[in-house]
C-alpha cells in the first residue's frame, strides 16, 4: 500500500463511523462600521505602534509624500541624503507618485533587487485594526522580493484600501495570489522575548496614506 | 478505543526528537538547581504574559473567535481524509508536488532525495515543529546536506549546539550575555566589540545570514496552516527569514503535520486573530506568508509539500485525546503554566513541551514511552483559560493518566496506598483511627505549619519535592462533634 493509501485508511479507521460534522459557530465581527476617517487614524495610530512612519497626504501631491518618506527612510535630500537610482518601485506604480529617476523592477533575477536601498509600492487592502498592510503580488505590489530586500520599504495606501477587521481584509484578497501581509518593519522577539525592530526584512516601513 | 488497538502505528522510537532520555521528575530535579534558568524563564514568561493579557484583552470577541477556532478545529479532524485530498488536488493543480508520509524516517527520506535531485549540499530553513520532531537536520547531516536555520532562536540553538525549549521561542532559556558569548564563539569573523544589546545580536544574526539567503538554491519550511479549498499555505513569522526562505530559492519543501489543514480560506480569519495574540502578543506578527502552489516569475519555481503523519492518526484514533490536534502552536499556555516556568523546555524531553506537549507528545509516541509527561502538571488549568482554541488540556491529561495506570501490569505504591485509603474512607472508625494516627505527625513538625522533608518512605516521596501541611490540632468531625454534639 502506498503512504498516500495508508495514511488515508489510519486517518478512516482513527474516525470509525463517520458522525456528523459539528456545526461551526461564527458569531465574531467580520465587518467595521466605523466611519471612513476614524479607521484611517485607527490604522495610523496602529502601523506607528509597529515603529514605522505613516505620512498623510491629498490624492494630487503622493509624489512629494513618496519623497519625504525616502527621506524618513534613507535621510534627507535627493542627492545628498539618497541617490533615486537606489529606488526602485513596482512596475504597476502609477507615474503620478514616482519621484524622478527611481527605477522600475525589470525582472531580473530575484537577488538582484538586494543592490537597491529602497522599494516603493501599493497595496492591496489594509487593515486598520491590526495595522496590517497586504501586498498581493499584483503589478501595483510587485513580486514579493521586492518588498523584502531593499532595507527601506514604502508603500502608499489609498482610503478606499482600508478596512476595519482582519475578516473584511482577506474577503478582498485573492487566495491563490502570492500574499504578504506586513505589520511594521521586521522584527523579532527571541531574546528575552523584547521586541527588536529590524532582522532580515526591511528596517524601515514608511506609510504614505492618500486620504 | 485506542490506536493500538485498532492497528494504528504511533511514532516510531529511533529517529526524531519525541522521547527524552529521562523522566520528567529526574530531569525537572536538575533543572531545578539551574537558578539562571529560572531566572530567565521567570524573566521572560511574565514579559510575554503580560503582552499577551493586553492585547487579547482589547479584542471584543475574543470568546467568540475562541469558540469558532475550536469548532473549525473538530470539524476538520471529522473529516480529514476528505480535506487532505481537497487540498492535494489543489496545489498539485496550482503546479505544486505533494508527499505523503507514514512517520518521520518516510519524511526524512523524502525530503533528503529531493534535496539531492537538486544537487545542493546547504538548504536554509524556516523555523518549523515539524521538521524538529522528525530529525530532519540530523537525517540531512547524515546525507551530506547541510541544514542552516535562520530564525534567530533557532539559530542561537543551532550555533549552541543545544536542545529548543520552547515552541515559539527555542532558546527562551538563554539570556542576552549567554547569546553574546555564543555569537561571539561562533560566528565566524563577528565583530569582536559585540555587545548584548538585542539589537547588536540581531544585527549580529542578520549579518552573517545574508549572503547565505541570497545564495540558497533550495529552502525547507513547516507551514502554520494550509486551506483545503483552495491549496494555500501559510508561514506565519517576524524577522523576515521565512519571506527570504520562501521567495528565494529555486526549491522550496514544506513540511506540514496532517491536522494542519483548515477546510476553507475563510477559516483564516479566525485563526489570522487568534495565533499572534497568543503567541507573540502582538496584534498581528510583522510578516505573513500565503502561498498557494508555484507563481510564474515570484518565488520558487518547484514546490513540495510533505503531509507528515508520525503518529498523528493514533491521536486522532482518541475520542478524548484527539483534541491535542487542535493546537496551532501558539506557546501562550507554556508561558502561563507553573511548572513549565520553573523547570523550563527540556526536562520535557520532547520538542513539544509545556502542558500542550504533555498531552501531545505521549499520545504521539504512545503513552507508554512518555509515561511521566501526563504527570508534568498541577492540572491547575491556566493553560485550558489562555488556549486559542479551547483544547481542554487538564482533561485530557488526567485522561492519560488514567490510561498509563490501567496499562501497569503489576500494582503501584500509588495504587496500594489509594485501595487503603478507600477502604478507611468508607469506614467510618477506621477513618477517626487513621485521623488519630495522622494527627501524630504533629510532634515531627514541632510547631511548624510543613512536615520536615526528610520523612521516612513511603511519606519522602511526596516530601522531596512538595510540602505535607502539619495535621491540624484538631480534626473537622472532631471540631463538629465538639460544637454540636455528635
Amino acid at each position: 500500500m502506498s503512504a498516500r493509501d495508508e495514511v488515508l485508511s489510519r486517518i478512516r479507521t482513527a474516525l470509525g463511523d463517520r458522525r456528523p460534522v459539528p456545526d461551526v459557530p461564527r458569531d465574531h465581527r467580520t465587518t467595521d462600521d466605523r466611519p471612513p476617517d476614524e479607521l484611517l487614524d485607527l490604522l495610523t495610530e496602529r502601523v506607528e505602534d509597529y515603529r514605522a512612519t505613516v505620512l498623510r497626504c491629498p490624492p494630487d501631491a503622493v509624489t512629494p509624500a513618496v519623497v519625504a518618506a525616502l527621506d524618513t527612510g534613507l535621510g534627507a535630500g535627493v542627492g545628498a541624503g539618497w541617490d533615486p537610482a537606489s529606488v526602485v518601485v513596482a512596475p504597476g506604480v502609477p507615474d503620478a507618485w514616482r519621484p524622478d529617476g527611481v527605477a522600475t523592477d525589470d525582472g531580473r533575477p530575484a537577488v538582484g533587487l538586494a543592490a537597491f536601498a529602497a522599494s516603493v509600492t501599493g497595496v492591496a487592502v489594509a487593515i486598520a485594526e491590526t495595522g496590517t498592510l497586504v501586498l498581493d503580488g499584483s503589478p501595483l505590489c510587485g513580486r514579493r522580493a521586492l518588498s523584502l530586500l531593499p532595507d527601506c520599504l514604502v508603500c502608499v495606501v489609498e482610503a478606499g484600501q482600508v478596512v476595519g477587521e482582519v475578516p473584511e481584509g482577506l474577503g478582498r484578497l485573492d487566495p491563490v495570489a502570492p500574499l504578504t501581509m506586513v505589520s511594521g518593519p521586521s522584527a523579532t522577539s527571541d531574546i528575552e522575548l523584547q521586541r527588536v525592530e529590524g532582522v532580515h526584512g526591511p528596517r524601515t516601513l514608511v506609510v504614505v496614506l492618500v486620504a | 478505543m485506542t490506536a493500538v488497538f485498532l492497528g494504528i502505528p504511533t511514532a516510531p522510537p529511533g529517529v526524531g526528537h519525541l522521547r527524552g532520555d529521562r523522566s520528567f521528575p529526574d530531569a525537572a530535579r536538575d533543572a531545578l538547581r539551574d537558578g539562571q534558568l529560572r531566572a530567565n524563564l521567570g524573566h521572560a514568561t511574565s514579559t510575554i504574559r503580560a503582552k499577551r493579557a493586553a492585547v487579547v484583552g482589547e479584542v471584543p470577541d475574543w470568546a467568540e473567535l475562541r469558540q469558532a477556532g475550536k469548532a473549525i478545529k473538530a470539524a476538520t479532524m471529522a473529516r480529514l481524509d476528505e480535506h487532505l485530498l481537497e487540498l492535494e488536488t489543489r496545489v498539485t493543480e496550482r503546479g505544486g508536488t505533494v508527499h505523503w508520509a507514514r512517520d518521520a524516517a518516510e519524511a526524512n527520506r523524502i525530503v533528503t532525495e529531493l534535496v539531492r535531485a537538486t544537487g545542493a549540499d546547504e538548504v536554509v530553513k524556516v523555523k518549523s515543529m515539524a521538521t524538529q520532531e522528525i530529525g530532519l537536520n540530523e537525517a540531512l547531516e547524515a546525507a551530506g546536506i547541510a541544514a542552516l536555520e535562520t530564525d534567530l532562536a533557532e539559530l542561537i540553538v543551532q550555533l549552541g549546539e543545544d536542545r529548543p525549549s520552547h515552541i515559539l521561542v527555542p532558546a527562551i532559556h538563554k539570556n542576552r550575555a549567554e547569546i553574546r558569548e555564543i555569537f561571539a564563539r561562533t560566528i565566524p569573523g563577528v565583530d569582536p566589540s559585540l555587545t548584548d544589546e538585542p539589537r547588536r545580536l540581531a544585527m549580529a544574526a542578520r549579518a552573517h545570514l545574508r549572503e547565505r539567503f541570497l545564495r540558497a538554491r533550495v529552502a525547507i519550511s513547516g507551514a502554520n496552516f494550509a486551506v483545503a479549498d483552495t491549496g494555500t499555505l501559510a508561514v506565519v513569522e517576524s524577522e523576515g527569514n521565512g519571506r527570504m526562505c520562501l521567495t528565494l530559492p529555486d526549491t522550496l519543501i514544506t513540511v506540514m503535520g496532517i491536522e494542519k489543514v483548515v477546510p476553507t480560506w475563510r477559516d483564516l480569519e479566525v485563526f489570522l486573530q487568534l495565533l499572534p495574540r497568543s503567541s507573540t502578543g502582538e496584534r498581528m506578527n510583522p510578516y505573513t506568508s500565503l502561498w498557494a502552489g508555484v507563481t510564474p516569475g515570484d518565488g520558487p519555481q518547484e514546490f513540495h509539500l510533505v503531509l507528515l503523519d508520525n503518529g498523528r492518526t493514533a491521536v486522532l484514533a482518541d475520542e478524548i485525546g484527539r483534541e491535542a490536534l487542535h493546537c496551532i502552536r501558539c506557546s501562550a499556555c507554556l508561558n502561563v503554566c507553573p511548572v513549565y516556568e520553573r523547570t523550563g523546555g527540556h526536562a520535557y524531553g520532547s520538542v513539544y513541551p509545556g502542558p500542550i506537549g504533555a498531552v501531545l507528545s505521549p499520545q504521539l509516541t504512545g503513552v507508554e514511552d512518555n509515561a511521566s509527561l501526563p504527570y508534568a502538571s498541577s492540572l491547575c488549568g491556566a493553560c485550558y483559560d489562555v488556549c486559542p482554541v479551547a483544547i481542554d488540556i487538564p482533561s485530557i491529561l488526567v485522561h492519560l493518566r488514567a490510561e498509563h495506570v490501567e496499562a501497569q501490569q503489576r500494582r503501584t505504591p500509588e495504587a496500594a496506598a489509594f485501595r487503603a485509603l478507600a477502604r478507611a474512607m468508607s469506614h467510618p472508625r477506621l477513618w477517626r483511627l487513621a485521623q488519630r494516627a495522622a494527627g501524630l505527625g504533629r510532634f515531627l513538625a514541632r510547631g511548624r505549619p510543613t512536615m520536615p522533608a526528610s520523612l521516612p518512605p513511603p511519606a519522602s516521596a511526596w516530601t522531596r519535592s512538595r510540602d505535607l501541611p502539619t495535621p491540624p490540632r484538631e480534626t473537622f468531625t472532631a471540631a463538629w462533634a465538639r460544637e454540636h454534639g455528635s
